[in-house]
């Protein structure tokens, strides 16, 4: 009816180009300081290098160290942390959503409506005695503290899979209680590969917490030894003024060059499940 | 569970009752996580509120003097209305930008799917990382008037305005996104024919029909702004600090932030702190549910 792009749609298209060179100005700044030394930062942050402000890679090779903490080790600890909580929150959250629903033994349900709550109490109505409480039990080190994140993680991830979980027809899974399935193997052979749609929102809506998290890992781990991105940057920040800031630049580039790159190959799936989970509130 | 035993319902016989054997798989490695992760540090969380303590272990009963002193503390108080304030702008900078945008990007133009990548990529970033990055370039800006961020209570506020638009913009406008997609075409349709103007349109069609994606996308940079706390901790730190009532007040704190700086002050303000933390989540609460009443009464009128 209409022909493909009017006038107007390309002027929108020439005036989203500029908006979107603006929107990407602060990631693009930190690029462009990443290669400069400190002083020429400090001169004019927003300058692009010159010959004799350029530094090339030594911003990065410093980075790496910079801080009296290795990056690399911050980052081990963040993937290891990320990737074991988000497992754990999957399996386990599933597997209790599914029993949820089909038991509906009283338990289940207050455990349902428990989890809903858990869903609106704010983080710093629990981290005194949360800190505390790992403490105790001994899951304050970075192999232990996923556990933390699967107990105050399992009301969103309950909720979501229970919402779907609800959909599903129940006689597919009586058709394999017949076949002889166990309880067991019914799950991961018949339910588990139905939830995939929801195993990906939730797996992503849980990693981007659990990645960006700063103030839960910072309470419970010793972070002397122990410490994430998060709180490896936060830290370099507390120094501010007198770091070097064209490593502290290399550091914040390192830092969320890979999630960009993730995120340029897994969009669909990132924004698919942001959408699915803006239920949340 | 009577009606659940029908033995007409044998279905329910055939799933239910082999799950029930199962439950120390199913349920309890969760439910013991959850105990550890959330129950028993709330309830002890609302104990302690009422006590006098350094450790937990020591923990004394002295009634609701930690509520006394919370509500009395000028600090407090002021990071409630910058939270107010904050939450109250954002509400509107956000949505109605994101929307805007959304409105745009949903017609048919040319790179609408790169577009939408570039504006939902600050959502992915970290409070701490983004906090910190916007606290450079304000700070590299404001030295060209002879002056850094943290010397004006409203440079910081403003400064967190624009570091949470750039970085909710993008989320709120995939929501919006996806509401307008929802709304039928052949409403639009039938618009069009009956002669309705673009901002006609607009405001008696269209709007009407995201009203779902509205009331979510607002509850949402609500309790956003409420919650807010490492981006305001990497930005100013609650920076310039003031004298106000023979206090010392932090201008640029929000409520969660005051709370974590109200437990660092000395052991004597554990008790205080985890009162604070108690109206915080009372407030937060109000707000979450007034949401689902909102967004559940909408859907029985439709």
């Amino acid at each position: 009816m209409k022909k493909p792009y009017s006038l107007s749609s390309k002027i929108l298209t020439c005036f989203f180009t500029l908006f979107c060179l603006v929107w990407i100005f602060p990631v693009a700044q930190v690029v462009i300081n990443s290669f400069k030394s400190n002083a020429y930062i400090n001169l004019d942050a927003f300058a692009l290098p010159t010959s004799e402000s350029f530094v090339g890679w030594d911003n990065y090779i410093e980075g790496l160290t910079f801080g009296n903490y290795p990056f690399l080790k911050s980052a081990g600890y963040s993937v290891f942390i990320s990737v074991t909580s988000v497992f754990l929150i999957l399996l386990f959250c599933s597997m209790t959503a599914w029993y949820i629903v089909r038991v509906k033994s009283l338990f289940a349900r207050i455990f349902y409506y428990l989890c809903l709550f858990s869903m609106i109490v704010p983080f710093q109505m629990v981290m005194f005695t949360l800190t505390d409480t790992a403490d105790k039990l001994h899951l304050n080190t970075p192999w232990t503290i996923p556990v933390i994140y699967l107990g105050f993680g399992a009301g969103l991830a309950v909720f979501m899979f229970s919402g779907f979980i609800k959909g599903l027809p129940l006689e597919i899974e009586e058709a394999a209680a017949i076949d002889g399935c166990g309880p067991v193997r019914t799950f991961f052979c018949v339910v588990l590969p139905m939830l995939k749609p929801t195993l990906i929102s939730v797996g992503i809506l849980e990693l981007m917490w659990v990645w960006n998290d700063y103030l839960l890992p910072y309470l419970v781990l010793d972070i002397t030894e122990y410490r994430t991105i998060p709180i490896h940057v936060q830290y370099l920040k507390g120094s501010y003024g007198t770091v070097d800031l064209g490593a502290t630049m290399a550091v914040i580039m390192m830092a969320i060059l890979p999630i960009i790159i993730v995120y340029l190959f897994c969009q669909k799936y990132i924004i698919k499940g942001v959408a699915a989970g803006a239920v949340k509130g | 569970m009577s009606k659940l035993r029908n033995p007409g319902k044998k279905s329910v016989d055939l799933v239910h009752d082999p799950i029930k054997k199962w439950a120390w798989l199913f349920i309890v490695p969760t439910f013991a996580a959850f105990c550890v992760g959330f129950i028993w540090p709330f309830i002890q969380g609302i104990y302690l509120s009422f006590c006098n303590f350094n450790v937990p272990a020591d923990a004394e009963w002295i009634g609701i003097g930690n509520y006394v002193k919370a509500l009395t503390d000028a600090g407090f108080v002021n990071a409630f209305k910058n939270t107010t304030a904050f939450a109250l702008v954002t509400i509107v900078v956000i949505n109605v930008i994101s929307f805007a945008i959304a409105y745009a990007l949903t017609q048919k133009i040319r790179g609408s799917n790169l577009f939408r990548t570039v504006f939902f990529m600050p959502n992915l970033i970290g409070g701490v990382v983004l906090g910190y990055i916007w606290s450079i370039i304000f700070d590299a800006i404001l030295k060209k008037y002879a002056t850094y961020l943290t010397a004006d209570p409203s440079y910081g506020f403003w400064g967190l305005v624009i570091l949470v638009a750039w970085q909710q913009i993008g989320y709120m406008m995939i929501i919006y996104i996806a509401g307008l997609q929802a709304v039928p075409e052949d409403i639009l349709e039938a618009a069009r024919i009956d002669g309705a103007t673009g901002s006609q349109t607009l405001f008696r069609v269209i709007i009407p029909n995201v009203m779902p994606s509205i009331t979510t996308c607002t509850f949402l940079t609500l309790t956003n702004g409420f919650k807010l706390f490492d981006q305001n901790l990497a930005l100013t730190a609650g920076m310039p600090s003031i004298m106000m009532e023979g206090a010392k007040v932090n201008t640029t704190e929000l409520l969660a932030l005051n709370i974590y700086s109200t437990y660092n002050i000395s052991k004597n303000y554990h008790g205080v702190a985890q009162a604070k933390a108690v109206i915080f989540f009372l407030l937060v609460a109000v707000l979450a549910l007034t949401q689902q009443y909102m967004t559940s009464s909408k859907e029985v009128q439709q």
